[in-house]
């Protein structure tokens, strides 16, 4: 599998990553080294057998629906790099 | 007396609790041993006034007899750990600035029990790694490096993930180190570095508040420099969690007590296609003398077969990116370390990340947005966990006719940090027999069983069933025994 320059820039655009157009064309090389590599899984015969979903042979726990935390927003707001008001602060996302 | 930065855990119990020296004592001695290996850049943050407010809580403890199962004892955290108020960076630069309001669940459990932190260590950026050369705050040279410290002849790696905690042990500088292992981020850096790494069953320990890297593969564990002090750090390390979904209900053992030396009758799972291309005939040999210790102290080797061990690597470089890709989506600049700012709220997301993220952990996001987008997720991302149910199935099967598996921990000897970074693909075949048991969830470990033509340490590598770290315990304890590893690092002189 050999990916171009432009999914490169697809994939880097989906994963909201800003990559250097100078960059791409290594790291297309470097994407598909990776992607060939793992190609061999399809010398695999996986005829029905089940994707793993879990390793630990048990079940999703499960919790009566109440609120066990919570109540300190100023904690949760105390990394964060703009903030006002008890609120994260991002720039306009409404023209 | 031995200097007190030599001692085992064990030893340090035993001498704190027979009052020969306090904790304060043994973490002030700790102290100076961080600042002396400072050349190696081991620590992110060291916390020394933490360590001996710590340590006096401890002795105070101690006097009143509270004593905790680790009370007193220095050790170092995986800077992949949140710890409350003590920066958490995981490596990265993206993670600049961030002081977590909470503690992870582990290090909470081992200060409950008792343990001084002495800071936060180096590691690959995110867990992604297996040399810790990737960090943000620059590369871990290990202890084992020939040369003085500075001018090393020859910078060796520590291995990684976890590098800045193997390297802190071998150093004498905590006499043990959280770690957590993905791929093999605790087993092949303690194999690199001549120490013991435990990799717990998936479940065993909590995740919560680790910064994850792939969560179905992520287990946390304890570093040290032998079994005994191994199975006292785990025990505290483990336990139920319910913030971790994933986190299992079970007791957890006095692992101390399963160390009886006792092996005779164990069937040795000895997996033939390990023997493959790369396999270096030292390590080939170290392997066979392995086989040949067990055999002595009563075990008997079976040879067992694991068919899609060479298809690990490939599904693990699906899977680890996949969930790797989804995990790190939070960093974006809004709520927590670097913001780099933009003309709109997505250019501001572009710019954060693209400044923020490493160049490894960029390509492994990409890796894992691609195989999981539209068109290509039977292709790459199922067919990935298919493969590993074939790999789980392939351990249920070889622990029908075996108790336990010896392999070697990893391929070669420690490489040289410069080498091997070329080509990603090439670092990845590091860790070509400690992937499949993350894949398969299983417990392991890598005790130091000998030196290299150049001087460098050499693992073994155990794994066990589903949640028996006992038996992986006292075989470890047998294999230790045996090689009687008491070679220390150069520098130390």
């Amino acid at each position: 599998m050999s990916l171009d320059k432009a999914t490169v820039a697809k994939i880097a655009h989906l994963a909201r990553i800003k990559v250097p157009d100078e960059e791409l064309e290594s790291l297309a090389g470097e994407l598909s080294q990776i992607l060939t590599f793992v190609e061999q899984l399809n010398e695999v015969d996986t005829k029905d057998v089940p994707p793993m979903t879990s390793v630990a042979a048990q079940k999703l726990r499960r919790r009566k629906d109440e609120v066990t935390d919570g109540g300190y927003a100023a904690q949760v707001l105390s990394n964060g790099p703009e903030t006002a008001e008890g609120f994260f602060v991002v720039p306009k996302v409404v023209e | 007396m031995t200097a007190l930065t030599q001692l085992t855990m064990a030893e340090a119990l035993d001498g704190l609790a027979k009052k020969e020296f306090t904790a304060v004592e043994l973490t002030e001695a700790h102290v100076r041993a961080v600042e002396a290996v400072r050349p190696f850049n081991i620590f992110i943050t060291e916390t020394p006034d933490a360590a001996l407010s710590m340590a006096k809580a401890s002795d105070e403890r101690r006097a009143k007899g509270e004593a905790g199962p680790m009370d007193g004892l220095p050790i170092a955290v995986k800077d992949l750990f949140c710890t409350k108020g003590v920066a958490t960076t995981a490596g990265s630069r993206i993670l600049d600035g961030f002081t977590p309001e909470y503690e992870s669940t582990v290090t909470s459990q081992l200060w409950r029990d008792g343990a001084v932190m002495l800071g936060k260590v180096n590691l690959d950026e995110f867990a992604m790694g297996s040399a810790t050369i990737t960090a943000h705050q620059g590369e871990t040279v290990s202890p084992w490096s020939p040369g003085a410290p500075g001018a090393w002849e020859r910078k060796i790696v520590a291995g990684g993930s976890s590098g800045g905690s193997a390297a802190v042990i071998a150093a004498r500088a905590a006499l043990g180190a959280t770690g957590t292992d993905t791929g093999g981020s605790i087993r092949q850096p303690a194999g690199y570095t001549g120490t013991v790494g435990i990799k717990p069953t998936y479940g065993r320990c909590s995740r919560w508040g680790i910064v994850a890297y792939a969560s179905s593969l992520d287990q946390a564990g304890p570093m040290t420099r032998t079994v005994e002090d191994a199975a006292i750090m785990l025990r505290s390390m483990c336990g139920f969690d319910p913030k971790d979904s994933t986190s299992v209900d079970m007791a957890v053992p006095d692992f101390r007590a399963a160390l009886t030396g006792d092996i005779r009758g164990l069937r040795v799972g000895i997996p033939k296609e390990y023997r493959a291309e790369g396999l270096s005939a030292e390590i080939a040999a170290l392997w066979d003398q392995g086989i040949a210790w067990l055999k002595e102290a009563g075990a008997e080797p079976v040879e067992i077969s694991l068919p899609h061990t060479k298809y690990a690597l490939a599904a693990y470089y699906i899977i680890a990116p996949a969930e790797a890709s989804s995990n790190l989506a939070r960093y974006d600049g809004v709520r927590y370390g670097l913001r780099v700012e933009g003309g709109n709220l997505k250019e501001m997301y572009e710019n954060t990340r693209g400044a923020g993220f490493g160049k490894e952990v960029q390509r492994r996001i990409l890796i894992g947005t691609y195989v999981l987008s539209a068109g290509y997720y039977d292709a790459y991302y199922n067919k990935a966990r298919q493969v590993r149910t074939r790999i789980k199935q392939d351990f249920d099967e070889a622990f029908k006719s075996c108790d336990v598996i010896l392999t070697p921990t990893a391929p070669s000897t420690p490489f040289a940090i410069g080498e091997k970074m070329d080509d990603p693909v090439q670092m990845y075949l590091i860790d070509v027999f400690t992937v499949p048991v993350n894949l398969a969830g299983l417990p392991a470990m890598s005790v130091p069983a000998g030196l290299g033509a150049d001087g460098l340490p050499l693992g073994l590598q155990l794994i066990g069933r589903p949640f028996d770290e006992e038996t992986l315990l006292r075989v470890g304890h047998v294999v230790e025994k045996a090689a009687n590893f008491t070679a220390t690092p150069p520098f130390m002189g």
